[in-house]
């Protein structure tokens, strides 16, 4: 006799059931075609990505759980989710025109972010530490691998095999750590361990807390496990390098709300001392080491490590201020990284890209167009209002100064003030220094990318708009307290 | 009960001879085989304790897949082993030094082992009763019931590292002969077959 097994409930996992049945099809489509595939694939996983975007924001308001309470759908899922598909989306479309000039325009790339989506969503929504495991690791496998797309070109290898150690290790670790959390608590799933832990945690608890932050520090690139960042994006090809900056940086930090704030709220005090004390180096780092660096990419890696540091304030406020915080700087991150990295892609004479910040001279006189939107990202990521950067900045420092943490805010002031020299030496070299030759013009989905990023950090200050986005995000931190 | 206790003492003890034989043949070939006996006899070990899915995954997996791969792994590899050990005895002192170490800290922590009775839960999933249910049954309803959506998650990790291998490594080699089916059967008779009238008493000279 078969004993009645009861049916899981799918509804609230419907957009990565999309995007897995979705992904397998496109494995399908690109065997079957061959490599006259890929612009085809492209578009389908661009496609597919829309879809789950749309079944998203279809999803009935409110939490819902199922699997067996591993898997979580509420506010703060569906505002990450929503952000991480615009991210990954994103990431395709600039992508298309770089990887056929380059010659490795095969169709596994779309499969592969598609993949990688999946992972992050499954990572956004993880109730338990299986599928938190889980889910980094298919985010991270995808990640390895486009890291490294380019496979005859030596610094593109390097970089995948360098991401892969060091990503290996960081699995090790954040496993070892749940294995301490789940030995001391009994429990993997998250509501449970956070029922368990109340009052003065035992030492193993703490030791498992360490082990798990640490691994998730080096998944969003905190210092101090910020090593692998720079060589990992100066190396990848430069969309590769445009969505590690954007989507899984994203649905990283939305792992670390959900696990301190979701799992080990009884025990605040235990952890923020160690978000405190990540949040301070990675500012730090971000601001100092970027200041001597001349390729832009690298700078883009310690500005985003610095930014990081930033949004961290927010949870280690621990409260929902904090995490409301840290939605909408991750939100505005990305846009300002998309639009960066747009004009990067753009710096092409030739068919040689160009990647140094010399590289820019004169570029207010020969694009004035360009010059000038990569000024407003610019600015905004150095926190100067009244762009978008400086409202993220803002939230997040309000937020840890409600929560008593004024030396860390203050600190975060300092840091965003060093900061600001090396981006607005970009726009001095930009708008003061000799022209060194016209860039070949913009591709279009690269114009498209500029331009709606670049319309909302100008336009971000305009009345209504952040106290919407501002509300979106409220709701999204109040439903994981 | 003492032909349970028999076979358990044969079991154990030609699992730990044959553990010990795998670091301490010279022959690398041995030292697989050996590794073999032990997983079979591993295997043994877990039909004593009921487990006889665990048992038969043991030999299916690690003595059909695994150890079959070393075998052939160090086949194909020529390493000489008795040379790699050559020089390991000048270490020997400070590997006996941590190994100590080790030891004293391992009884420490034995020594001192206390349970926090509030830590004993029940677990996610109860082990079933061994007469009503066989534990292939049980292991089925976890792994594919309970941790579906686990079980689902880890097969398209599998399928991203498929791919990943695939699209680094695969590469079109030019110069290769391949056989192309559709163009042999599209052959006809006058793209295959040459007519050539070879005059007499010349010889095939100026023919080809």
């Amino acid at each position: 006799m078969i004993p009645a097994v009861a049916l899981p409930v799918f509804g609230p996992a419907l957009p990565e059931i999309i995007l897995s049945l979705g992904a397998l099809v496109l494995v399908l489509v690109g065997a079957i075609q061959g490599e006259r595939s890929t612009r085809l694939v492209n578009w389908l996983a661009l496609g597919l990505l829309l879809a789950a975007l749309v079944a998203v924001l279809m999803l009935p308001s409110g939490r819902a759980t199922t699997f067996g309470d591993a898997f979580v759908v509420d506010g703060f899922a569906k505002f990450m989710k929503v952000l991480a598909l615009i991210g990954s989306g994103a990431a395709i479309v600039m992508s298309t025109d770089y990887m056929r000039r380059e010659g490795i325009d095969r169709f596994e790339y779309g499969i592969l972010i598609v993949l990688s989506t999946l992972g992050m969503m499954v990572m956004i929504s993880a109730n338990d530490l299986i599928a938190l495991y889980l889910g980094l690791e298919l985010q991270s496998l995808a990640a390895y691998v486009i890291a490294s797309f380019h496979r005859d070109n030596l610094r593109s290898t390097e970089a995948g095999l360098k991401y892969f150690v060091l990503g290996a290790l960081s699995s090790g670790m954040l496993l070892y750590g749940a294995s301490l959390v789940y030995g001391f608590t009994g429990t993997v799933s998250f509501p449970g361990i956070a029922a368990t832990l109340k009052g003065t945690p035992g030492i193993g608890i703490i030791l498992g807390i360490v082990f798990v932050a640490a691994g998730i520090a080096f998944k969003i690139s905190a210092a101090p496990f910020h090593m692998w960042t720079p060589d990992v994006y100066e190396g990848a090809p430069t969309p590769v390098t445009a969505f590690f900056a954007s989507a899984p940086k994203m649905a990283a930090m939305a792992l670390a709300v959900r696990i301190f704030v979701g799992a080990f709220p009884g025990i605040l005090a235990q952890w923020q001392q160690i978000i405190v004390f990540i949040s301070i180096v990675s500012m730090a780092i971000g601001s100092f080491a970027a200041i001597g660096q001349r390729n832009i990419k690298r700078l883009m890696a310690y500005s985003s490590i610095g930014n990081v540091g930033y949004a961290l304030i927010g949870l280690a406020a621990g409260t929902a201020a904090g995490v409301q915080g840290v939605v909408v700087y991750m939100a505005i991150y990305l846009a300002m990284t998309l639009g960066a990295f747009a004009v990067i892609l753009a710096m092409r004479r030739g068919q040689a890209m160009f990647e140094d910040i010399e590289d820019l001279s004169g570029a207010a006189r020969t694009h004035p167009v360009m010059a000038f939107c990569l000024a407003a990202m610019l600015f905004s990521l150095a926190g100067i209002p009244p762009l978008a950067g400086f409202f993220a900045k803002f939230y997040v420092f309000a937020a840890a100064i409600e929560a008593r943490l004024v030396a860390l805010a203050v600190i975060g002031v300092v840091t965003s003030v060093i900061g600001a020299y090396y981006y607005i030496r970009i726009v001095k070299v930009m708008y003061f220094d000799e022209p060194r030759g016209a860039f070949e013009p913009m591709d279009v989905n690269l114009r498209w990318v500029l331009g709606i990023t670049s319309a909302f950090v100008l336009l971000f200050w305009l009345p209504g708009i952040p106290s919407r986005v501002l509300a979106a995000a409220g709701a999204a931190a109040r439903s994981l307290f | 009960m003492t032909v349970t206790a028999a076979f358990f003492y044969l079991f154990s003890t030609v699992t730990v001879a044959s553990a010990f034989m795998v670091i301490a043949s010279r022959n690398p070939v041995q030292s697989v085989l050996f590794l073999i006996l032990a997983f079979v006899n591993a295997a043994g070990l877990f039909l004593l304790m009921g487990a006889e899915f665990l048992a038969m995954i043991l030999v299916v997996v690690y003595v059909g897949a695994v150890a079959v791969l070393f075998l052939f792994v160090v086949m194909m590899l020529d390493v000489d082993f008795a040379e790699l050990r050559e020089g390991s005895l000048q270490y020997l002192p400070i590997g006996a030094l941590i190994g100590v170490v080790f030891l004293i800290e391992l009884i420490l922590v034995v020594g001192t082992w206390a349970i926090d009775p509030n830590l004993i839960r029940v677990p996610a999933a109860t082990i079933p009763p061994a007469d009503q249910v066989t534990n292939t049954t049980a292991l089925g309803r976890v792994l594919y019931t309970h941790y579906f959506f686990a079980f689902q998650a880890a097969g398209l990790i599998l399928l991203v590292a498929m791919i990943g291998a695939i699209v680094l490594t695969l590469r079109e080699r030019l110069g290769v002969k391949r056989q192309d089916i559709s163009r042999q059967v599209a052959r006809t008779q006058e793209t295959a077959i040459e007519l050539r009238k070879v005059p007499f008493r010349e010889g095939l000279k100026d023919v080809a």
